[in-house]
């Protein structure tokens, strides 16, 4: 197997950019076109990106220069010193805070994205009463503004008495509409005779569930992971935690961000943090998603 | 004779909803979360647009007041909603369509490449710096980017107040929108991509499908309608709920209320004036405003393919 697909490589070593798994032609020209119009449109996109970490390495006086500047002119790493100064005296341990995000945001994500999984899954391939309603109310509960809906949900949320707990956040992060709609397409799209198989072999609903469905849609709970880690990561949890010793690292970092203009520095080397994380994660989430489809020839 | 069927449909549903039993049981911890969570609060929400309600005192019920006074007696929700509605109208499907074709245009690449252009073009959405990058474009001294290049071209003597100026904001708010239209549709439109069966393609070219225009239309969108739908749904909840644009950008209130839209309404009543059975009206009329373009759009996509 081995020696065949490095065979493959040695024969097209110029394929590597497209994946021509089509028969269809594609004119060098329109190519070009694509590619000029691509380079424009993601040099526009990218400014949001080149100016965080362009802010991050500027030393004050940059910071401070009007008119401001997009490229750094005197790189240096001094902002980041001073956020790890001011992160040795924070409230509680930073170590603390990093621990809550941790539980927070990764509880949050890895639950949401299973149990929403694990909903959509008869939602999308069973018959039973009630499927439609259920599947509908879901779509268009996320069409109505959250705004208002806050302090019902506070109200509940203080009811079940979780308020002040991790629970308050992940629990109501948990059954966001989005995930179970998402999930719900893409397992739609699934053959049946995929899970028929399974079932003829003896094997339960769980089971092909987790053995058969989810793998099968490994993009589509990637993707999801991406949504949901990103939400939860901007959820600072300051309308449900009181308590500093439950409050999330980003939290703790806006707080030394609004430090005024004696962290300024230190304010930007945040900017880059916050970002850089979910950054982080997609990249690893999205080059996953592609390893998953070419390696496995799925599908019937 | 009518007791026998009633009995006889009643008994087939109980051995229904007992046959479907391992559904409900997947289906159990995300809808009670779901009910206690999303349910209930929106039906709250819908009970107190009839109410009276300052988020001190208990809300005193008053009937439809809040609708009325919406729509006969607050002239900014007239613009909030003519805007929203020029919103939806123009940034909603141009968006939609841009996250087609970039989506589309970057399933042509592979791997870390892929990786990388998918960041980029997913950038506005993750950062959320969208508001320092365009504030600095469209700053309205002769120093920001856009007014600099214009005087320097000729094209205008004096900068332009981009965001002080009624008949530009609404116009630089869209740009700006669709500038950051590029979010959850786009990935889900190119994970669906990732799914489309490989073979359907060589199948078509065989069956006569000359370009890759025919190969989008007649192959790759009807094998991703699921997700079609779900961008859909995606787009209408974006392009009707514009807000913190039109906040950061151009303030809340904006210069006339050019840059006013049902949401920044919405806020304004919620948050400021607490006003929260007047908000709450306003969500529910967002809210059906929502859901009838819904319709409209499935409707369409329905056709795609065909």
């Amino acid at each position: 197997m081995n020696r065949y697909m490095a065979k493959e490589k040695l024969k097209k070593p110029r394929r590597k950019l497209f994946h021509r798994h089509k028969q269809l032609n594609r004119s060098t020209a329109g190519n070009t076109l694509i590619f000029t119009f691509m380079i424009i449109c993601g040099c526009f996109m990218a400014l949001p990106l080149v100016m965080i970490v362009n802010n991050a390495l500027k030393p004050l006086d940059e910071i401070f220069q009007y008119p401001p500047k997009i490229f750094v002119r005197n790189p240096s790493l001094d902002n980041f010193t001073d956020l790890f100064v001011s992160m040795n005296d924070t409230w509680v341990p930073f170590s603390r805070y990093i621990a809550n995000t941790i539980i927070i945001t990764g509880g949050g994500t890895i639950g949401h994205v299973l149990i929403a999984s694990l909903a959509a899954y008869p939602l999308a391939k069973h018959n039973f009463p009630g499927k439609k309603t259920l599947f509908s109310m879901v779509v268009l509960s996320l069409m109505f503004s959250w705004t208002v809906t806050q302090i019902p949900i506070y109200m509940i949320v203080s009811y079940l008495h979780i308020n002040n707990t991790y629970w308050a956040l992940i629990l109501t992060a948990w059954q966001y509409g989005l995930g179970l709609y998402l999930m719900k397409q893409f397992m739609e799209q699934l053959p049946n005779s995929l899970m028929e198989s399974a079932r003829l072999d003896g094997a339960s609903e769980f089971r092909v569930f987790w053995s058969i469905v989810m793998p099968n849609v490994k993009p589509a709970w990637l993707t999801l992971a991406i949504f949901q880690f990103q939400s939860m990561w901007g959820n600072t949890g300051a309308t449900y935690l009181r308590s500093e010793q439950l409050k999330p690292m980003q939290y703790a970092l806006l707080q030394i961000q609004g430090g005024g203009a004696a962290r300024a520095g230190a304010a930007q080397a945040v900017t880059f943090v916050l970002a850089a994380v979910p950054v982080i994660f997609f990249l690893i989430c999205q080059s996953n998603i592609l390893e998953t489809m070419t390696s496995s020839g799925m599908k019937d | 004779m009518d007791n026998l069927e009633k009995a006889k449909h009643e008994w087939t549903l109980k051995k229904r909803i007992y046959r479907a039993r391992y559904s409900y049981i997947m289906l159990a911890p995300y809808f009670i979360l779901f009910f206690l969570f999303t349910i209930l609060p929106v039906l709250a929400s819908i009970v107190l647009s009839f109410t009276y309600f300052n988020m001190l005192e208990a809300p005193q019920f008053i009937g439809w007041d809040n609708y009325v006074k919406l729509f006969l007696q607050d002239d900014i929700f007239l613009i909030a909603l003519k805007n929203t509605l020029l919103f939806a109208v123009i940034t909603g499907p141009i968006s939609y369509l841009m996250c087609l074709l970039f989506a589309w245009i970057i399933n042509e690449f592979k791997g870390k490449v892929r990786a990388f252009l998918t960041l980029i073009f997913y950038a506005p959405s993750i950062c959320g710096q969208a508001y320092l990058v365009w504030s600095l474009i469209l700053s309205s001294d002769r120093y920001g980017y856009l007014n600099g290049f214009l005087i320097r071209w000729g094209i205008i003597d004096e900068p332009i107040l981009w965001f002080q100026t009624e008949a530009y904001v609404l116009p630089c708010l869209m740009i700006v929108q669709l500038w950051l239209s590029l979010g959850t549709g786009f990935l889900s439109f190119i994970a669906g991509l990732q799914t489309v069966d490989k073979s359907l393609y060589e199948a078509a070219a065989m069956d006569g499908v000359k370009n890759r225009w025919q190969e989008l239309w007649y192959v790759t969108l009807p094998a991703m309608k699921p997700q079609l739908m779900f961008g859909a749904v995606m787009q209408i909840t974006n392009s009707f709920a514009v807000s913190d644009v039109s906040i950061q950008l151009a303030g809340n209130p904006s210069v006339n209320y050019a840059g006013a839209t049902i949401v920044t309404h919405l806020l304004d009543y919620g948050t400021y004036r607490f006003e929260m059975g007047y908000a709450s009206a306003i969500a529910t009329v967002l809210f059906l405003l929502m859901v009838v373009s819904n319709k409209l759009v499935q409707r369409l996509l329905r056709r795609v393919g065909e």
